[in-house]
């Protein structure tokens, strides 16, 4: 193993022009990942806390008896999809609406009669939060003889969802394709520094160097080229985000374990790509 | 130690190059090996080494088959065979004692091994002195001097060579052929391709294979 680490950094030292252009080339594939993941993590961000706030309210008549409407709240709160029910009385319904509603505070202020109804507020589960579920949960709650009426934002919700089944397809097929893109890269690289070492490749062989031997020092060479890009593409994405995130508008970096996923990705591409060029080789040779 | 027994060696786009060969090739043997350019030699060494398969017929060499051997086989086997080319195959970007340490360094020998060794070598080929030249900074002769220390690395039960003095002056070369006498006086098989036939004129008691068109057509161990 010595003797692989010790050639895949001589291999380094002796075609440093080469190995440069590589680790460029998969720096700057991993950067454009790098780029699109803090997008799609601060859309993802974005659609949690809109998704989060997803909830069917139940308007109720004015003359539902609480039994009845207590017994709803703990029949509704005990469905799959939903996380938890609020019971929201004509007065804390006037509150609300005029502590959020500033615009219309003259309006709420000299009434004698509350025009607004008590309501059940439905918060979903997690995993519920998509138009299927929200809907089905809306029916089976409208079919209560006390509901007046159900409200649910269905339009908005549609489009919510849309755009993040968009966002998460233009992720895969863009990551897939730089990926993929960086993957080529390497395997052209690891190619050239093979095409480069045929004659020593040759003499391996010549004196009954085993095949694993031989490919050790370039899957080695791969790994590191893989992993010395992903962190050059890892500084030029911090940077990127400091300024953007510094004067521009906020956003958030991405997880821990997406850079450390990005990383290994650059490796594991790396390896693979080397194993690839180097398999082809032994087997043309 | 090396067997052909009715060997033929068909490539799909030049045709037959080998034509029911066969010999044998004994432990610690000196034998010469002639014939026009493209009567098979470089073929026949290349069965040897393993690194083509027979058409037909088998080849055995030090206990393997070439038809039944394992990739990791070959790589064992060849350790066992030192084979030396008439363009020498070193390379370009190692000293001399760089080019023999890596036919050790391939095996896993140990640092320490392969330094002492690599000494021991250079001073068997007369190179003890220019370790750390590049083949560059060697003259011809010297640079198949440090191939031939490469070859010996593994202690080889037979030496092929393949026109190992076509390009050197001809005091080069009998430098080079002595030192292949002396190799294979100290119990390694020798196996020598050439066309040069003053030097097989000039020692007329090792044995001459003699091919043609891709047959075997003299043996001279066949008439004693």
């Amino acid at each position: 193993m010595l003797y692989a680490l010790r050639q895949a950094l001589a291999a380094f030292r002796r075609t440093t022009l080469l190995t440069a252009l590589s680790i460029t080339m998969i720096a700057l594939s991993l950067f454009v990942i790098g780029l699109f993941g803090i997008a799609a993590h601060n859309v993802r961000l974005v659609l949690e806390d809109v998704e989060s706030r997803v909830e069917v309210v139940a308007y109720l008549r004015d003359d539902a008896s609480p039994t009845a409407v207590e017994f709803a709240r703990s029949e509704i709160a005990a469905f799959g999809e939903v996380q938890e029910v609020r019971y929201v009385s004509r007065d804390e319904a006037l509150d609300i609406a005029r502590s959020e509603l500033p615009e219309f505070q003259a309006l709420f202020t000299d009434l004698d009669v509350n025009p607004l109804p008590a309501s059940l507020e439905i918060l979903l589960q997690p995993g519920s939060r998509d138009p299927a579920h929200v809907a089905a949960v809306a029916e089976r709650v409208a079919l209560y003889p006390f509901v007046e009426d159900v409200a649910y934002g269905s339009d908005w919700l549609e489009k919510i969802f849309v755009l993040r089944r968009v966002a998460g397809a233009t992720a895969l097929v863009m990551g897939g394709t730089f990926a993929a893109v960086a993957a080529v890269l390497i395997g052209a690289a690891v190619r050239m520094a093979i095409y480069a070492r045929r004659d020593e490749i040759a003499i391996m062989r010549l004196v009954g160097a085993t095949g694993a031997f031989i490919r050790r020092p370039f899957l080695l060479e791969g790994l590191m080229t893989g992993v010395l890009g992903g962190i050059v593409a890892l500084l030029l994405t911090y940077a990127v985000h400091r300024v953007v995130a510094g004067s521009i508008f906020p956003l958030e970096w991405v997880p821990l374990s997406w850079t450390l996923a990005g990383l290994a990705a650059g490796g594991a591409v790396g390896v693979a790509a080397s194993a690839l060029a180097v398999h082809r080789h032994l087997r043309e040779a | 130690m090396i067997t052909f027994s009715s060997v033929d060696k068909v490539y799909p786009r030049i045709g037959l190059a080998l034509s029911d060969v066969s010999f044998r090739l004994h432990k610690g043997e000196f034998c010469f090996m002639t014939g026009h350019s493209g009567a098979g030699k470089s073929t026949l060494l290349r069965l040897i080494h393993m690194a083509e398969r027979p058409t037909r017929g088998s080849v055995l060499v030090g206990g393997y088959d070439a038809m039944k051997i394992r990739p990791r086989e070959v790589a064992i086997l060849r350790r066992k065979i030192g084979f030396v080319f008439q363009d020498f195959r070193l390379l370009r970007d190692r000293t001399a004692a760089e080019n023999v340490a890596f036919a050790l360094e391939v095996t896993g020998a140990r640092p320490a091994v392969v330094r002492t060794k690599v000494a021991r070598l250079l001073a068997q080929v007369g190179l003890a002195s220019k370790a750390n030249a590049y083949p560059a900074e060697l003259s011809g002769g010297e640079q198949q001097r440090v191939a031939i220390a490469r070859a010996l690395a593994n202690d080889p039960l037979v030496l092929l060579a393949d026109e190992p003095t076509g390009n050197l002056d001809q005091r080069a070369a009998r430098g080079i052929f002595e030192l292949f006498r002396s190799i294979n006086a100290s119990g390694t098989a020798v196996l020598l391709a050439t066309h040069d036939m003053d030097l097989i004129r000039a020692n007329p008691r090792i044995r001459v294979l003699e091919l043609e068109h891709g047959r075997l057509v003299h043996d001279s161990a066949a008439e004693n």
